[in-house]
């Protein structure tokens, strides 16, 4: 364990959802960045650890920034750190790890019940499949949980508790993407061209541009190119506007319509 | 690139230049004995000089002889030159190649696409351009003419985009084959916005093509006078069959139109508007894509016509690879041989014997680089 880092132990895809949504709703302009938590220094040089909520942190008494911490010393801050989130959170949804041990048991019904005091280690001890409902609402897909169970699902896993719903929001944020990416694909001047050409002049739908043999020894170029280089290289030429950087909103979402006209097709990487 | 990269291609290119720049300076017996040792290069050679076709007749003197030729330009997609100019050289390489034939076409058929949207700019330089072809020019249109002003311009300067002649024994009809539904008028679109979902080939707005009810009747009453054993050829922009319905390589009204064309013995459609290699027999009927002297489309994923040998697909990094032009050898027997002139490649016929035998006899080379 380092210095400063988060602690992955909490819903980490309400994080990752959040970026989804700022993505949706401003595909045209820069791409905002990611939620960042930022760790209150601590007046005696401690190391300071954050959780993954964005908000909830801790100093580690007696180990200093930059020191490494000791099995045993991060499992107790993680437990602490976890308990803190509890607190703070005491009708959230929170699967517990489930013990190897109870793995093939039945699952208990879905029971309304206080928060279980943090295990130090959720692996050692088995803590049981305890999905509750209510909480947060409908963002972790909590109500879907239990119906999954009933239908012989793995569970006791917070990754995978999500709703249709949850997949719906999401496919809307990527089809946001792919839609921003036929936009600027159709468009010359979106592309930044100078001569009124645009990718669909010869790539109607994307076609034979074959994003799935992609990284691959580009003859032409004499080097192994991405997908994203030869985007560049018929921007520079054929289009004849200046190439984007890599990370450019734009770029992504090319990158993403490009690949999405090729759903279902095998990926073979290299091919000629 | 600024040279920085060679590609193989060009360095083949190269190497191919300087051979067959050598060969002009060879009597046939040292022509022979060149030929014979460079048997790897020689399999596009004797067919033609890098940048023209002249010398195509020496290698197909084994075929059947033509009682006539005429060449194509089509699918320019001109832009203005202070725009754009890539097109407007791709273009007068085209005149350029037509006009050193000999000997000379008996004419050459514009198959549409002139200009990319319909403007006057744009037109006026086309028609400008073409007035510097040598041989006659028989010309067709195309939708990316049509959908700025519904015509209007395109009639002005070249005339009534339905027609018919004879030419040695040969009955031709030259169609409108790129009439729309009305998808505008409801949507309230300007002018250019309708020019531009037209000119939008994945654009799925618009309608499909057609020739219409009303040219249908034309066609009709125009072949009525015509002998079923005369040979016919039609121009066409769109392919007037259906191939791939998603980027209008379509024709909606094709079966009425074949339906019409059925009771003639001998029967080719020539079309623009697919920008590659194509052919397709349906009945008595032969159809030969022309290629673009702007850009080649990809074969579409899915209605490709089984006779159909595909070219390789394009070099991005050639500007006129997959371009060209071509020409059409109207054989004694009325039936067409169809040259396709690819600039940076070797040129591939399509023999009337192939689509004629089923795709039995005189196949077109295949393609190592099939598209995606
Ligand atoms: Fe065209
Ligand atoms: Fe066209």
């Amino acid at each position: 364990m380092n210095l400063r880092m988060k602690l992955l132990v909490v819903p980490c895809a309400a994080l990752s959802f959040a970026g989804g949504v700022a993505l949706a709703t401003s595909p045209e302009t820069k791409a905002e960045p990611l939620p960042k938590h930022v760790l209150p220094a601590s007046k005696d040089g401690n190391l300071v650890l954050g959780l993954c909520d964005g908000e909830t942190s801790m100093e580690v008494p007696g180990v200093k920034d930059g020191q490494k911490l000791t099995r045993a010393q991060a499992i107790t801050a993680t437990a602490q750190l976890m308990d803190d989130w509890r607190k703070k959170n005491p009708n959230a949804n929170w699967d517990d790890v489930p013990g190897p041990v109870l793995a093939q048991a039945t699952p208990p019904a879905a029971k309304k019940s206080p928060p279980p005091a943090p295990q130090p280690n959720p692996g050692a001890k088995p803590a049981g499949n305890d999905v509750r409902q209510g909480g947060v609402g409908a963002q972790t897909g909590a109500s879907a949980v239990p119906q999954q169970q009933k239908a012989n699902l793995q569970t006791g896993h917070t990754y995978g508790a999500y709703s249709e719903r949850d997949e719906q929001v999401w496919a809307a944020s990527v089809q946001e993407t792919v839609k921003e990416g036929h936009r600027v694909f159709h468009d010359a001047e979106a592309l930044g061209g100078t001569v009124g050409v645009s990718c669909d002049m010869c790539h109607p739908d994307g076609a034979n541009t074959h994003p799935e043999t992609y990284p691959k020894y580009q003859v032409q170029l004499g080097r192994t190119a991405l997908l994203r280089d030869m985007i560049n290289w018929c921007i520079e030429n054929p289009v004849r506007g200046k190439p984007l950087a890599d990370g450019d909103p734009k770029m992504r979402a090319m990158e993403a319509y490009i690949y999405a006209q090729r759903k279902g097709v095998k990926l073979e990487y290299g091919k000629h | 690139m600024a040279n920085k990269f060679q590609s193989i291609e060009t360095k083949h290119y190269a190497e191919r230049d300087a051979f067959f720049e050598g060969l002009k300076k060879l009597d046939r017996r040292a022509f022979m004995r060149v030929a014979g040792i460079s048997a790897g290069i020689v399999a596009g050679m004797g067919k033609l000089t890098p940048n023209s076709f002249q010398l195509v007749n020496v290698a197909e003197a084994q075929g059947e002889k033509p009682k006539f030729s005429f060449a194509y330009i089509s699918d320019t997609h001109l832009y203005e030159n202070k725009l754009n100019d890539r097109f407007v050289r791709a273009i007068l390489k085209a005149v350029d190649d037509v006009n050193a034939l000999d000997p000379q076409p008996d004419f050459v058929l514009f198959g549409g696409d002139l200009a990319q949207l319909g403007q006057a700019g744009e037109l006026k330089l086309g028609a400008q351009i073409l007035k510097s072809v040598k041989a006659p020019i028989k010309m067709m249109v195309g939708e990316h003419d049509w959908f700025l002003d519904m015509g209007e311009l395109w009639k002005d300067l070249f005339g009534a985009p339905n027609y018919s002649f004879d030419h040695k024994g040969v009955h031709f009809v030259v169609l409108n084959s790129i009439h729309e539904k009305d998808f505008w008028t409801e949507r309230k679109l300007s002018p250019m916005e309708r020019m531009k979902i037209v000119a939008g080939l994945d654009n799925g707005i618009q309608s499909r093509f057609e020739v219409g009810a009303e040219q249908r009747q034309w066609l009709q009453n125009d072949l009525a006078k015509v002998a079923k054993t005369t040979p016919v050829i039609v121009f066409s922009h769109s392919p007037l069959y259906k191939y791939y319905k998603p980027w209008n390589f379509w024709t909606d009204d094709a079966d009425e139109v074949q339906a019409i064309l059925k009771p003639y013995e001998k029967v080719t459609v020539i079309h623009g508007h697919t920008h590659q290699l194509l052919s397709n027999r349906i009945g008595n009927i032969s159809f030969h894509g022309m290629l673009s002297t702007a850009w080649p489309w990809p074969y579409a994923p899915e209605g490709l016509p089984s006779l159909t040998v595909p070219m390789n697909r394009a070099d991005p990094f050639s500007q006129f690879d997959g371009c060209g032009d071509g020409r059409m050898d109207v054989l004694e027997s009325g039936l067409v041989d169809k040259l396709y002139n690819l600039w940076q490649r070797d040129p591939i016929t399509v023999r009337s014997a192939y689509l004629g035998s089923g795709g039995k006899q005189s196949a077109p080379p295949k393609p190592k680089l099939p598209t995606y």
